[in-house]
């Protein structure tokens, strides 16, 4: 099972095994990790799984649709490599994977 | 609710022939009788069309899962004010206020960025010792051993507050903002707070008047980091025409006040229904976390939001036609056994509080929702560190509306 590795904002770092097809969103709410609140459960409607995606693996994550582009618009914190944690699926290829937590979810 | 009107409106609500089901009346939130006939709906007819609504023919969609997806359908269900904006009763065509809660993208978008840096978590944290002096203040002169409004006393000042604040708006005039709230939310009747719709312009009028001489100040001054600047600053706000200005300031007034004043009363009043829950609080105060948005939900401060069909849209199995009314009830989904476990109880510690309804979802999800918790938090962090007990000693007053779901008067005692 491919392994994802998610920091929070005060750096506490978990790195925990997420099954292919499950989204980088779901590997944080199953395991526990703070820090991802997923108000809306993966449907891409509240913006509250934000994650910074390490500029490395930025390009293997894919590009965010509409939808997630113009909710992350409204994030107080968005920088160019956010995403909604919701819309990454885990693929074999996303195995090390790092996202990052914004300082609050809005 | 007496047990009588309870059982008649259960019966009503099991017997009315499904077509003719109508839950737009605004006396069934007054009364606190609408529970049965969303049950109803949510069973039988999840989206459910109602042709001969007390404010015209609409559609109700009242499950959970449906609600989100319709928030997520913002390019065929629209929330432009000219053709009704977000509430089920549609103003006259002349009157209605253009206001970024009821605009589509790209002009809803390029606004609600202009004032998003309220909410950012920076300002935020600035706010919250300011937030924790006045509760202590206003909490430390309440009465003791005698009944009085919890509402007026404690809901409508913390939160006036709280929006004078964010408006740099002068805070011996804060009372004002409540009152303006008050009169964009009613319905206009005889003996009401606001009688006609040429009434209530007036008002708004007086108000824009206020707030005008506070632009040409700040509009004129460095940007600071209240709304008003905000607003007189940011490219896609600053040339906002009056009437868009006037809009802008009744969204954020009753945004940020009504909302978080209902659910500052309703906290109170489901402790009181709820003595099991009220134990668990006192024996643990970390469980204010929890109980905050467990609140929310269970208040649903805004009963529904409203949207227009602007093409043919097939949505759960029926069409939906262009110009069709489309009433998304958040109370209802609220209460969807499917999404939430017993749903109809308040339960201090559910697993994951947040999942609920009451700030919509999608492009128009609330700005406020951080800060409205943030107040609630703090505000019951330091209600625990002073009063054993606040009672509810008669019953509460509620809002003759079908759109804000709210208590106008609610008599507590605090024992000394
Ligand atoms: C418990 C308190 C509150 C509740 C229940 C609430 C509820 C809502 C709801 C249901 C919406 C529309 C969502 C949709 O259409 O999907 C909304 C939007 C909005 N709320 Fe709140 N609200 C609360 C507090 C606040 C506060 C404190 C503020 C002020 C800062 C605020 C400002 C706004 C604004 C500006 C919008 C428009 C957003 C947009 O159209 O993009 N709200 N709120
Ligand atoms: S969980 Fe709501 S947008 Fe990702």
């Amino acid at each position: 099972m491919p392994s994802i590795i998610y920091i929070e904002h005060d750096g506490t770092e978990h790195a925990v095994e997420v099954p292919i097809g499950h989204s980088v969103m779901l590997g944080a709410v199953e395991n526990n990790i703070p820090g991802i609140d997923a108000d809306c459960g993966g449907e891409c409607a509240c913006a509250t799984c934000h994650v910074f995606v390490d500029p490395a693996w930025l390009a293997l994550c894919g590009t965010p649709g509409e939808q997630e582009s113009s909710m992350l618009s409204f994030a107080a914190t968005a920088a160019p490599n956010s995403r909604l944690s919701c819309q990454i699926p885990v693929t074999e290829a996303l195995d090390g994977l790092i996202v990052r937590m914004p300082e609050a979810q809005h | 609710m007496s047990a009588l009107a309870s059982t008649h409106h259960a019966e009503l609500a099991a017997t009315t022939p499904l077509e003719e089901l109508d839950v737009s009346d605004p006396a069934l939130y007054r009364d606190d009788v609408w529970q049965p006939y969303f049950a109803r709906l949510r069973r039988e007819a999840p989206v459910h069309h109602c042709r001969n609504g007390m404010f015209g023919p609409y559609w109700s969609i009242s499950t959970y899962k449906e609600i989100v997806q319709a928030e997520l359908l913002h390019k065929v269900l629209s929330s432009e004010s000219a053709l009704g904006g977000i509430s089920i009763r549609d103003r006259p065509a002349d009157l209605r206020l253009p206001m970024f809660i009821a605009m589509d993208p790209p002009r809803h978008d390029e606004q609600r960025r202009a004032v998003q840096p309220i909410v950012a978590p920076a300002n935020l944290a600035k706010l919250e010792h300011l937030i924790r002096e006045r509760a202590c203040r206003i909490l430390d002169e309440l009465p003791r051993n005698e009944t009085f409004n919890w509402v007026d006393k404690v809901s409508v000042e913390l939160t006036v507050q709280m929006l004078a604040t964010l408006f740099d708006f002068p805070q011996e005039e804060r009372r004002k903002l409540s009152y303006w709230s008050d009169c964009a939310t009613a319905l206009p009747m005889p003996g009401g707070i606001i009688e006609t719709e040429e009434q209530r312009e007036a008002v708004f009028a007086e108000m824009l008047a206020s707030f005008m001489g506070l632009w040409n100040a700040r509009v004129n001054a460095e940007p600071g980091n209240d709304l008003i600047s905000m607003l007189a600053h940011a490219p896609a706000t600053r040339h906002m025409s009056p009437r868009e200005f006037m809009g802008n300031l009744v969204l954020l007034i009753v945004g940020g006040n009504d909302t978080t004043r209902n659910s500052i009363t309703g906290g109170v009043l489901f402790l009181n229904q709820n003595p099991e829950e009220y134990a668990k609080l006192r024996a643990n105060p970390a469980l204010v976390e929890s109980m905050v948005p467990e609140i929310i939900r269970y208040q649903t401060p805004i009963a529904h939001m409203r949207r227009t069909a602007i093409a043919d849209v097939e949505f759960a199995g029926h069409t939906i036609r262009e110009g069709d009314k489309v009433v998304m009830w958040y109370i209802s989904g609220n209460r969807d056994e499917a999404a939430i476990e017993q749903p109809d109880r308040f339960i201090i510690d559910r697993k994951r509080p947040r999942q609920h309804l009451s700030f919509g979802f999608g492009i128009h999800r609330c700005v406020g929702n951080r800060l409205a918790e943030l107040q609630l938090t703090i505000l019951w962090q330091e209600i625990l560190k002073r009063f054993d007990r606040i009672e509810v000693v008669g019953p509460e007053k509620r809002v003759h509306s079908t759109f804000i779901h709210g208590i106008t008067e609610l008599p507590v005692r605090i024992p000394a």
